[in-house]
């Protein structure tokens, strides 16, 4: 049986969201989860992986509530999470600028961006508590942008029509992350968090159907060793990396995730992978990472390309009636402000028609002139100075004199481990936080939605469900030489083995870059059943490759960072195979998915609400062996779905 | 084009370490520095060499991971770059580069180019926060902050914590790291209540990393590759002074 042969399990239903009026259901919930005794918290051991802004977070405020935490993260120093290198900002139905912004507009447009495929309970409640966020964020001393009277400024972005983005120049997730990062700096101080840096978590222990730890790796000394507790979290992002090139850190990795899903976490919509449409443009073989310029961008950039093909001339010879402003051209109403998924498509069209910019011809120009003319050029440094430098300084071009090069690249990753309304996975105990788990954003998620997520998610969602788990169940303590433990433990230690000692001709790096060109090539901006059928025989021939010829060097008892590559890749294979099936299954567009079979007259996403309204949530069966699927329905009470229109 | 590096080689902590010589042929401008290294590093491995271990992470010059000094500079010639954002179109053909790790008391070598920078996080725990339990926090436009005050605070919040500033001074003191993280948090309305705690724990726990003291050389602001002002020491020493001498601090 070939993998692509899935099979259809029974569906999986959120059982946690109460029913009725949207409006009150967090409210409700809240009321309704059973509390952990004060005196007790302190006797109640939880494990967070990662430290952005959802571990963080979550570790923070469980710290603080009382609870005994145990954190961990691959970098040196939690501080150094990828929530770090957001730029654009976040939204909060605040509506301080009296524009008509509520609740229910970020509700309504969360649902309707992400194309009709998110849960409307979840959406309803991140727009909640948008707010509370921001008010969080400001007494921790995040240093926001303000006005000239000392009140907090906004901007709008990519997808909407209100003025609801709050940000901190083009350095927006770093300075939420320093707040995250300094709140858990505290609870360490206070005894109540116990951090361990270059730790990376390699198994999870499952015991009697419920997570109950982890099996991590010292990365400094190679020791291997088991941690447990009552209850586990996982907010280690997303997994944009499996393409090799993406805007992820190069450490990002989907590994604590894709263990967890092989002890039994389903794992949904693999394929809702969101392609940023405005990146530098890729410059060779070398390219090690990609590098994005922030969406904000767009409010005064105008994109565009040459009318004429090849068109060799500078763009600063090109008079205005012979450039094509194809986003103002094809969608009046949003111009270039419309969603990144028909941004990017919008860049791949003119692309390959060949009108494409710059060497390779895969760019298109995001050009300011008009901005500095009407703003001057101190204002639109004052916006987006420290974003013009660093474009300056890898491509060694200058915004102010010529217009940007910007080409599409992956950038988050909408699927991940499914969760119920209180962000439980289906193991029990095992808790899914911020870009890690499936998530709010359905098939494509609006800009500056991620921080508001993972800071939802980790300061004020999970901290208050997890308690219903701890106070309804009896969890009896664990031996740490309980069966259960050293198996897991074991299997850590044999795979670092088995990754040692194939020694064979090709290097880590080799294998993940052609991993990320097949999933490029084929489960990229467009998938066609012929192109996913073929990436799935190509990856299982990797697979195969990478299992006898990868060549690891050194020991596992030691800082090896080639092995610590290794694992990741091995994961990201896997991992790939499922994109690829998932992709395949679902014929339909929608949102960040695109099936080249299913598009309008006018060349845009066609949805199939009758047969695909629903997320695909896979169950793991063993290493290249087909899938089940269970399907998680969605029923669309307050937005009805329509076709999403930016014209 | 053609590169030559001369790299610090360091198995672990005890080992007494080396430079040892590289060359890189195939070299493209179009290169981030750290990019280089990987090009290098995939010709180790393939000739049964160990590949040298650097920390890098984002690759976009904010998470502060990358710890190079290249050419007896933190994160090399440029000004207000990290090693990952640094290109090799800045160096001419057939360059001889020296690439050590940031080196300092506080910052012990752990392999290679890789360093300890724990210290860093210490201090944080020592007193770098707002005390805000989630939930606490008031309406966000209860607590106007003049934009004056906002903007110098975003600048010295804008701090990456790679520590260049201790790689650079010849006392190997944190100073700067220590005032960004006090203009940043002192600046603002609700950073005052903790404001004289703080400094004095900050500067203590500083001394007790083993960081030195400062003497002005502004080394620390010249290397700083997002360029936080040399005066944030100077509000060190003045809340540090307001602190203790003024007795601001009540104990």
């Amino acid at each position: 049986m070939s993998y692509a042969d899935y099979s259809v399990g029974t569906p999986v239903v959120d059982k946690a969201a109460p029913e009725g009026p949207i409006e009150t259901r967090w409210e409700r919930r809240k009321f309704s989860v059973k509390l952990v005794n004060p005196a007790n918290k302190r006797k109640v051991k939880i494990i967070v992986v990662g430290t952005g802004l959802a571990g963080g977070a979550a570790a923070a405020t469980l710290g603080e509530a009382g609870y005994h935490v145990t954190s961990f993260c691959y970098q040196d120093s939690p501080r150094r999470a990828h929530s770090i290198a957001a730029q654009g900002g976040i939204n909060a139905a605040k509506n301080y600028r009296n524009d008509g912004d509520s609740v229910y507009r970020l509700f309504y447009d969360t649902v309707k961006g992400g194309d009709f495929r998110a849960r409307e309970s979840n959406v309803h409640r991140l727009a909640e508590i948008s707010r509370q966020i921001i008010d969080q964020c400001v007494a921790q001393g995040v240093p926001f942008a303000r006005e000239y009277g000392g009140l907090l400024d906004t901007r709008s972005f990519g997808g909407v029509q209100v003025s609801r983005t709050f940000y901190a120049r083009g350095q927006t997730g770093q300075q939420l992350l320093l707040g995250a990062y300094q709140a858990l700096e505290r609870q360490i101080h206070a005894g109540t968090v116990n951090m361990y840096q270059r730790h990376e978590m390699l198994e999870l222990i499952v015991v009697e159907g419920r997570a109950r730890g982890v099996v991590v790796r010292d990365m400094v000394t190679g020791e291997i060793s088991s941690h447990l507790a009552d209850a586990v979290v996982l907010a280690t992002g997303g997994y944009g990396n499996v393409f090799y090139l993406s805007t992820n850190a190069k450490g990002c990795n989907v590994t604590a995730n894709w263990r967890a899903h092989r002890k039994g976490a389903l794992f949904a919509n693999p394929c809702f992978t969101q392609i940023h449409p405005t990146c530098i443009p890729v410059s060779g073989d070398h390219q090690s990472k990609l590098t994005l310029m922030s969406e904000s961008l767009r409010n005064d950039g105008r994109v565009w390309v040459p009318k004429q093909l090849g068109d060799t001339r500078k763009p600063s010879e090109i008079p205005d009636a012979e450039r094509d402003y194809f986003l103002e051209r094809k969608y009046p109403s949003f111009g270039n402000l419309v969603p990144r998924d028909i941004a990017s498509r919008a860049a791949k069209e003119v692309c390959d028609e060949k009108r494409g910019v710059g060497p390779s011809g895969l760019g298109v120009y995001l050009d300011f002139e008009d901005a500095i003319t009407r703003l001057g050029r101190k204002a639109v440094e004052a916006k987006y100075g420290n974003l013009f430098e660093m474009y300056e300084r890898i491509t060694g071009e200058n915004p102010y004199d010529t217009p940007m090069r910007i080409f599409p690249a992956v950038h988050y990753t909408m699927g991940g481990l499914w969760v119920d309304y209180d962000l439980q996975s289906t193991i029990p105990g095992l808790y899914v936080a911020g870009e890690a788990n499936f998530s709010d954003h359905g098939a494509n998620r609006l800009g500056a939605s991620a921080l508001m997520q993972g800071l939802s998610d980790g300061y004020f969602v999970l901290p208050v469900t997890i308690g219903d788990y701890l106070a309804s169940n009896k969890l009896p303590e664990i031996a740490p030489d309980a069966p259960e433990v050293v198996e897991a433990e074991a299997a850590v230690a044999e795979r670092v083995e088995k990754l040692l000692s194939i020694n064979g001709s090709r290097t880590v790096d080799s294998f993940h870059r052609e991993l990320g060109h097949i999933m490029w090539d084929y489960c990229g901006m467009e998938r066609t059943e012929e192109g996913l059928l073929k990436a799935i025989d190509l990856i299982a021939e990797l697979r195969r490759e990478f299992w006898n010829n990868v060549k690891v060097p050194g020991t596992g008892a030691e800082l090896n960072q080639s092995l610590e590559k290794a694992g990741r890749v091995a994961d990201f294979i896997e991992l790939g195979e499922l994109m690829c099936l998932d992709a395949l299954h679902r014929r339909e567009s929608c949102g960040g998915h695109f099936r080249g079979e299913s598009q309008t007259e006018d060349g845009e996403a066609q949805r199939d609400d009758e047969n695909f309204s629903y997320a695909a949530a896979w169950e793991y069966t063993g290493s290249g062996s087909a899938p089940v699927l269970h399907r998680e329905e969605l029923n669309f009470e307050y937005v009805h779905p329509t076709q999403r229109s930016y014209k | 084009m053609k590169v030559n590096l001369r790299v610090w080689r360091q198995t672990d902590p005890v080992d007494k370490g080396k430079m040892v010589d590289y060359t890189v042929e195939d070299a493209s401008e179009d290169m981030s520095f750290l990019e280089l290294i990987d090009v290098l590093n995939e010709k180790l491995i393939l000739s049964g060499d160990e590949p040298i271990a650097f920390d890098h992470d984002c690759r976009e010059g904010i998470c502060g991971a990358c710890s190079m000094v290249i050419d007896g500079q933190p994160h090399g010639p440029e000004r207000a770059t990290t090693t990952c954002q640094l290109h090799m179109r800045k160096f001419p053909d057939g360059a001889t580069i020296t690439v050590e790790p940031f080196r300092a008391g506080a910052f012990p070598v752990i392999k290679d180019l890789i360093v300890d920078r724990n210290a860093f996080d210490k201090i944080i725990q020592a007193g770098g926060y707002i005390s805000a339990n989630t939930g606490s926090a008031p309406e966000a436009h209860s607590t106007p902050v003049p934009k004056a005050a906002a903007d110098r605070s975003f600048a010295a919040a804008n701090c990456i914590g790679c520590g260049a500033c201790v790689a650079a001074c010849p006392n190997g003191s944190a100073s700067l790291f220590l005032g960004a993280k006090l203009t940043h948090l002192g600046e603002m309305p609700q950073g005052q209540p903790e404001r004289w705690d703080r400094v004095v724990n900050m500067v203590e726990t500083h001394d007790d990393a083993g960081f030195g003291g400062c003497t002005n050389t502004g080394a620390c602001a010249t290397a700083c590759p997002k360029e936080i002002p040399l005066d944030v020491i100077s509000q060190l020493n003045h809340d540090y002074l307001k602190a203790t001498v003024g007795g601001r601090r009540k104990k």
